[in-house]
């Protein structure tokens, strides 16, 4: 938050870009397309932090913007028969539209009251998605076809279905909301953001309209959400309304809170455990929600601001 | 001369109780103005009816010959009416240098420069003498050290007016020499309105003096004035049987 020397915290994030692409080549198949899979949720995770880590916000009805994206670029592809950017373009902006609308309506509350509102929201939408079966697939989904997964660039055309297009595909996306992440917590906006966390009435009385401010804020978490929901649908092909329901909204919750809050490595680092913990432990057992409860509470009890959060607390102030 | 600040009628209730009560108020372009009075008088409440932090429940409030009476308080400080905290109110988590750069990024027009942030939030902090802590977090400063963040970032809102409750509270007869300092050099630039109850500081920086009790303006003047004025007196020591 200083307005220090950066290079330190854009050599890391670049190495972790570096490093996400390098694995592209080493993975063995399973892993290679989980990585993919995880790289798009913690694009949903990034979003969600911009709003609960930096602005404090606790919404419980995130599920709403990523299944904006979803169904947006989804139905755009399956009942318009429209390409994979303009596809994906419109489930940015369903779900940029409709945070905008929920910002609105749920900011004029705050606290406990705001999760409620959110989750209420989002059980609207989730019901929506049901009742409007005969266009979404209700309880069922949708499969994208495979021959309209394709990304025309020029002259050559990418088919999504291959594993090393899709991983590249969730890679580009994961690396630009990563560095936007960064780019905007660095920014005066993102120290403007922190200050509404940490004292709201204290930051109007140094002249900021913290309700626009905040509500920019759940327009830029929410858009980020519905691109990653945008491009799940594009790149796994399944558009289903469990991705609306309050688990989806309860996840990225809690992969924040297990990678760090307000760290902006700490929603992949969160994803990446959550998968690979529920991964290696199905393998062992049918059992393995108790594994992963006490693989959750002794991360609460040792790393209680979630992984980076606890890392940067003890050992390495610089971290973003 | 026009006055800076005006308000007419104001009022304030909390329930039953009429915290303010129709105050008529006028402060002058470069004046120093104590507000003084005992404990519940509705010294805080006042201000913050002026700053925008509560809203009157009568009256009129009038900002360099504009009626601000409904304008929200964040639009109030852009005008250049400034507040800082009884309580002190710093962003603990943050620096001294994040505290005070967020006063200077608002008032910045030319928005992207990063070297005017770094400039102006120095000049702050050294005028405060705080420019050695700049990147220690808040918290962890001294709480007289803390008073002064407070100034600063009032400071670097460049206000026209710039309202200080109890900036004294809790701070050391050697920090308070300093302190008055302050508030002179920053007179030089600004209209002060002081709620303050350590009367030798009223005494030495006030131009005038407004007394309030039970919510009304009980007198006003020169120190010399209200130190002769036997209801102030009695305000203060309790009638005369």
């Amino acid at each position: 938050m200083k307005e220090a020397s950066p290079a330190k915290a854009y050599v890391l994030h670049l190495g972790v870009i570096a490093l996400l692409f390098a694995l592209s080549f080493v993975l063995p198949e399973y892993h290679h397309g989980l990585l993919a899979r995880i790289m798009v949720l913690a694009v949903f995770a990034m979003g969600y932090n911009m709003l609960f880590g930096y602005v404090g916000l606790l919404s419980l009805g995130h599920a709403m913007f990523f299944s904006a994206g979803l169904y947006g670029a989804g139905l755009a592809v399956i009942h318009l028969g429209w390409s994979v950017p303009a596809a994906f373009a419109a489930g940015l902006a369903c779900g940029a539209v409709l945070a905008l609308v929920i910002g609105v309506l749920a900011l004029r509350t705050s606290g406990v009251a705001f999760m409620i509102v959110t989750m209420m929201f989002a059980q609207v939408f989730y019901l929506i998605i049901l009742y409007f079966a005969a266009w979404t697939g209700g309880d069922q989904g949708l499969v994208v076809p495979q021959s309209a997964r394709v990304l025309v660039l020029g002259d050559t055309s990418l088919g999504l279905t291959n594993p090393t297009v899709r991983y590249m595909s969730a890679l580009v996306l994961f690396s630009i909301v990563l560095l936007v992440t960064l780019a905007v917590v660095r920014s005066r906006y993102g120290r403007v953001l922190v200050a509404i966390r940490e004292n709201e009435e204290r930051t109007k009385m140094l002249g900021y309209d913290t309700f626009s401010n905040r509500l920019a804020a759940v327009v830029v978490s929410g858009t980020i959400c519905a691109a990653s929901g945008a491009a799940y649908a594009l790149l796994f092909g399944y558009v289903g309304s469990t991705f609306a329901s309050v688990q989806y909204s309860i996840l990225p919750l809690l992969w924040v809170l297990l990678g760090g809050a307000a760290t902006t490595l700490g929603p992949l680092i969160g994803t990446l455990f959550m998968y690979y913990v529920v991964d290696v432990t199905s393998g062992y057992t049918s059992a393995y929600l108790l594994i992963v409860g006490i693989a959750l509470i002794l991360l609460v009890l040792f790393f209680p601001k979630g992984v980076l959060g606890t890392i940067r607390q003890r050992w390495l102030g610089w971290l973003p | 001369m026009m006055p800076l600040l005006t308000t007419k009628g104001l009022s304030r209730n909390f329930g039953g109780l009429r915290a303010v009560d129709g105050v008529d108020f006028a402060l002058m372009p470069g004046e120093i103005r104590a507000v003084i009075g005992p404990n519940g008088a509705g010294k805080t409440t006042f201000v913050s009816l002026v700053s925008g932090r509560i809203q009157p429940s009568s009256g009129m409030i009038v900002f360099d010959g504009a009626d601000i009476t409904n304008l929200p308080a964040y639009a109030r400080v852009r005008l250049g009416i400034a507040y800082t905290f009884q309580i002190t109110s710093v962003f603990a988590n943050l620096t001294a240098y994040d505290n005070v750069a967020l006063p200077v990024q608002r008032t910045l027009t030319d928005g992207r420069s990063r070297g005017a942030v770094h400039a102006g939030v120095m000049a702050a902090l050294e005028r405060t003498g705080l420019a050695d802590r700049a990147h220690m977090p808040a918290g962890q400063l001294s709480y007289g050290h803390q008073r002064l963040l407070e100034v600063a970032m009032g400071l670097a809102l460049k206000p026209r007016l710039l309202i200080l409750d109890e900036p004294t509270q809790g701070l050391a007869d050697s920090e308070i020499d300093n302190f008055i300092e302050l508030v002179r050099e920053i007179a030089k630039t600004a209209t002060v309105l002081l709620i303050e109850h350590n009367m030798p500081v009223v005494m030495q920086l006030a131009d005038r003096i407004t007394v309030f009790n039970a919510g009304k303006i009980l007198a006003e003047g020169t120190p010399e004035q209200v130190r002769a004025n036997t209801q102030v007196q009695d305000a203060y020591l309790g009638t005369t049987p």
